[in-house]
């Protein structure tokens, strides 16, 4: 294949590791932040917990599979993005060990200002990294201060500009509706019953955030940037998410998050194909932005690397699928059933 | 890019990699001992295995955690540090390391998960298939990453491109198969059985002494006898064979971990080497006579050049600056690590032959105080044998090619990497301090709280219905 072609490939499988853990982590975050509020007694926060207990890591693995593939087949990407979005990605990574270490430690001592704490730190583990991609996918878009020898030139507050900072609001709702939908799905009981009324709330405020930062897309242009036309895409995203509001009222569990889902993918969707084939949009001159095709490995690595993935992406993708398969019972806060 | 932040980048990526390192080897060995004391339950129905199983798989569990929250830094740290660097090798070390998740990280966690959450929800045999799988996943995991390190020790199958200046992957088998990388391999994953195997006594070792779970520990401590006679035995021959691949392919790190300044043949092996403060020449030593020409080729009488003719030549070849690694950290590395080496292998051989000769031998003297702080040793051993390796390494990042000068993210200032040194050190210590309390918890409250964790609910929360 030519090396055009595959760059081309290689930059959508970057964007499918990115949506599927959008897609996957999304509600991993959501229930995360949800678990102190919806969560009243230890039985209860625990269902919390089980209900992602068996995947978190799994999902986190999308994350790092989206780290290790951009730096293999576009290294440059990787480099620049990395070492410029350098404290956001510092404080990311604190909420991912706050996160991941709670998760198995919380249930090692019963004394519950001991799982109190734990609980706030998975609450702040969630919470952190959503708000912080959020923003960090925004200023992509909206471009970052990158020179001639690709380094980025700003520093953490650069990030913190209006459209960032609604893109992390944005996506932090997003995340916390997906987590709740995910909730009124996998729980039992009344627990379910709060999970659905939280959706209910939040889907009003993420709504609002949602129009507003497509709004704000359009008006100040970061629209034009790429060369491939999202289509109906975003349409569709934000009809999605509208006729969600519906179905959550209507106590259309499945339904609810597979509208949610779909409005994250088809928002990840846009988004690339607003950005293609630009992987990086420097704000200083069109002429310095990163693109597949100057930050992209060699014609030989991105094939061996397309065989690997060729290979092992199925195999991932049917053991993952397998593990949701049979864990698919809903779970009640009845002592006898719940996993510490 | 000035001096300060190479420095902090530097400390940096020391201080995490060793501190993800020391939990990565337990998780390696320790998960096949649970795999195997899980299937004999599965075979034999005997309670005890089940009770080592549950027991044992607990202590993974928490040492489990902590390598894995470490582990995604590692994965962030090459762009966010290393940002020359990663532009430089992203063709090849990026490989490895994105297979590595594909295909190791994604098992580990998966299957994990189904093992811990699976118990009586999935088939039996499923929830012991999943351990298995975890335990491979982890050490696939190893041998991915080893690959992509093995190809900094000793770069192959790549080419210079002369137009961008970076390294291009021209053979991707040569790059798995590098020999370097593959007795990386054998001496790690050798490694990861003993490490398992001395916790394993140690902690067994604890409990007979206080006559507790009596069938559980002695078949523990058995099994762990066993094993890291082996593992400890075959952690040595890498080793030596390392070190033989180490003067052929790195010289100077060779000449370094022996305070050897010049050439000789044959060349004598360095008990005890004192240097001048300028760490560059030598004020007085103790030395065998040509053993280290044995070392280094197995025969008494071959060449082995000294630290002050490679200097030279390195010089000539890659233009002015100082080519000898950091020699007061090779040299002392290279010798608490062997030298372990050696006190493992006699500590476990030792404690196997008394197990094979005595049924009671948990009575014996050495018993009190022996396994127990023989603990220690491979945690000691394996941050030498990475400080020696790593620091041996310098001033290169990639062999040869790419000088750590070079590699470090240009646009970092000092208080950025300030912030992040010590958020990470006190983020690390914390979790230090709070894993060491749990693993202390669970190694010594035995298998009792391993089994009935489930029953132990608190009740409401204080102040949750806010
Ligand atoms: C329990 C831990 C342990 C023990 C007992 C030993 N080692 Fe080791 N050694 C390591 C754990 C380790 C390691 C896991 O830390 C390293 C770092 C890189 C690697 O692959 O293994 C290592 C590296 C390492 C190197 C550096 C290789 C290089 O940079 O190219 C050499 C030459 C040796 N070892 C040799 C030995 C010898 C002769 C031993 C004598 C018995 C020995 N090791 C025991
Ligand atoms: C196998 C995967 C590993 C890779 C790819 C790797 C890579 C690197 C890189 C890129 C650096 C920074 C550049 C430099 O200073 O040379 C480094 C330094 C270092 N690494 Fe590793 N490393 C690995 C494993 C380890 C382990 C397991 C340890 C310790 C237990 C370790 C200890 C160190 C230390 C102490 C330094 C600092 C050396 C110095 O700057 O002088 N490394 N390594
Ligand atoms: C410096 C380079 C390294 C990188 C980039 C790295 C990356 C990672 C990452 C991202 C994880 C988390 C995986 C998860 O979420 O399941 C992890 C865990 C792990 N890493 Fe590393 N690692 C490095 C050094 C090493 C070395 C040298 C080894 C082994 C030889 C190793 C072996 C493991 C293992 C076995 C785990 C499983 C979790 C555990 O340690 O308990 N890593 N590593």
């Amino acid at each position: 294949m030519s090396h055009q072609t595959l760059q081309t490939i290689w930059f959508i499988l970057i964007a499918i590791l990115w949506i599927g853990f959008f897609f996957l982590e999304g509600f991993d975050f959501g229930v995360g932040m949800l678990l102190p509020f919806l969560g009243k007694t230890d039985e209860e926060r625990r269902a919390i917990i089980n209900t992602i207990g068996s995947v978190w890591d799994g999902n986190e693995v999308w994350l790092l599979t989206a780290g290790g593939a951009t730096f293999a087949a576009f290294p440059h990407w990787y480099a620049t993005m990395f070492s410029g979005f350098y404290l956001a990605l510092f404080l990311l990574l604190v909420g991912l060990i706050l996160r991941g270490v709670s998760f198995e430690y919380r249930s090692k001592n019963p004394d519950p200002k001991w799982r109190n704490r734990f609980d706030w730190m998975i609450f702040t583990g969630s919470l952190l990294p959503s708000v912080l991609l959020g923003t960090a996918f925004a200023n992509l878009l909206r471009g970052v201060p990158i020179d001639q020898s690709m380094t980025y030139t700003g520093n953490l507050f650069t990030l913190l500009n209006p459209y960032g900072l609604l893109g992390g609001l944005t996506t932090t709702a997003v995340f916390l509706l997906h987590g709740a939908n995910f909730l009124s799905l996998k729980l039992d009981g009344k627990l379910r019953e709060e999970a659905r009324a939280a959706a209910g709330k939040i889907w009003g405020v993420a709504v609002v955030l949602y129009i507003l930062l497509a709004i704000f897309t359009y008006i100040s242009g970061y629209w034009a940037r790429g060369m491939v036309n999202p289509g109906i895409a975003p349409i569709t995203a934000l009809v999605v998410l509208l006729a969600a509001g519906y179905t959550i009222r209507q106590k259309m569990e499945g339904w609810s998050f597979a509208l949610v889902a779909l409005n994250i993918v088809l928002t990840q969707v846009t988004f690339f194909s607003l950005m293609f084939p630009n992987v990086m949009i420097s704000s200083l001159n069109p002429a310095w932005n990163l693109t597949i095709y100057n930050a992209s490995s060699s014609q030989y690595t991105l094939t061996v690397m397309s065989i690997v993935a060729l290979i092992f992406v199925p195999i991932v993708l049917a053991y993952q699928g397998w593990t949701y398969y049979m864990f698919r019972k809903r779970i009640s806060t009845d002592k006898k059933s719940l996993v510490y | 890019m000035d001096s300060t932040t190479l420095l902090l980048s530097r400390w940096q990526f020391g201080l995490t990699t060793v501190f993800h390192w020391l939990f990565v080897p337990l998780t390696l060995g320790l998960g096949w001992f649970v795999a195997y004391m899980q299937t004999r339950y599965y075979q034999t129905r005997d309670e005890t295995y089940r009770k080592m199983a549950k027991f044992w798989g607990k202590l993974y569990l928490i040492n489990f955690a902590v390598g894995v929250v470490t582990g995604i830094v590692q994965e962030f740290q090459f762009g966010m540090n290393w940002s020359g660097y990663s532009r430089f090798v992203g063709d090849i070390f990026g490989a490895p390391l994105a297979i590595e998740a594909l295909l190791a990280f994604f098992m580990e966690s998966t299957f994990l998960g189904v093992w811990i959450f699976g118990e009586g929800r999935v088939p039996e045999k499923v929830h012991l298939a999943s351990i298995w799988l975890a335990a491979l996943g982890s050490n696939l995991s190893a041998i991915w990453i080893l690959i992509a390190n093995g190809w900094m020790q000793h770069p192959v199958g790549y080419v210079i491109n002369e137009v961008t200046g970076r390294a291009e992957m021209t053979d991707f088998f040569a790059v798995i198969g590098n020999p370097k990388a593959w007795i990386f391999i054998w001496h790690t994953l050798a490694d990861g059985f003993a490490m398992a195997s001395f916790i394993i006594m140690g902690i067994s070792a604890w409990h007979l002494l206080r006559k507790q779970y009596v069938d559980v520990y002695k078949r523990s401590f058995q099994m762990a006898a066993l094993v890291g006679t082996i593992a400890s035995v075959l952690v040595f021959l890498g080793g030596h064979t390392m070190g033989q691949y180490m003067y052929e392919s790195q010289p100077m790190k060779f000449a370094a971990i022996e305070a050897h300044w010049e050439t000789s043949a044959p060349a004598d092996f360095s008990i005890l080497t004192i240097g001048d403060l300028s760490g560059k020449r030598e004020v007085w030593s103790i030395r065998f006579p040509a053993v280290l020409s044995f070392l280094a080729c197995n025969n008494f009488s071959c060449e082995v050049k000294g630290v002050n003719e490679l200097q030279a030549e390195y010089e000539a070849k890659y233009g002015p600056g100082d080519y000898i690694p950091l020699m007061v950290v090779t040299y002392w590395t290279f010798r608490i690590m062997m030298t372990i080496g050696f006190i493992m292998i006699a500590v476990a051989a030792w404690a196997l032959y008394e197990t094979l000769r005595k049924p009671d031998f948990e009575n014996a003297k050495w018993f009190k105080w022996l396994p127990f702080w023989a603990i220690s040793l491979p945690y000691l051993a394996n941050i030498s044998g990475w400080v020696l390796t790593e620091m041996g390494r310098q001033p290169w990042i990639v062999y040869g090619l790419l000088k750590v000068q070079d590699a470090v993210s240009p646009n970092l200032t000092p208080l950025e990497l300030w912030i992040s040194l010590i958020g990470y050190t006190a983020i690390y210590g914390t979790l230090a301090v709070v894993m060491f309390g749990l693993m202390k918890k669970y190694a010594t409250a035995g298998p009792d709280l391993a089994m009935h964790e489930s029953v132990d609910v608190a009740p409401a929360f204080a102040g949750a219905d806010d």
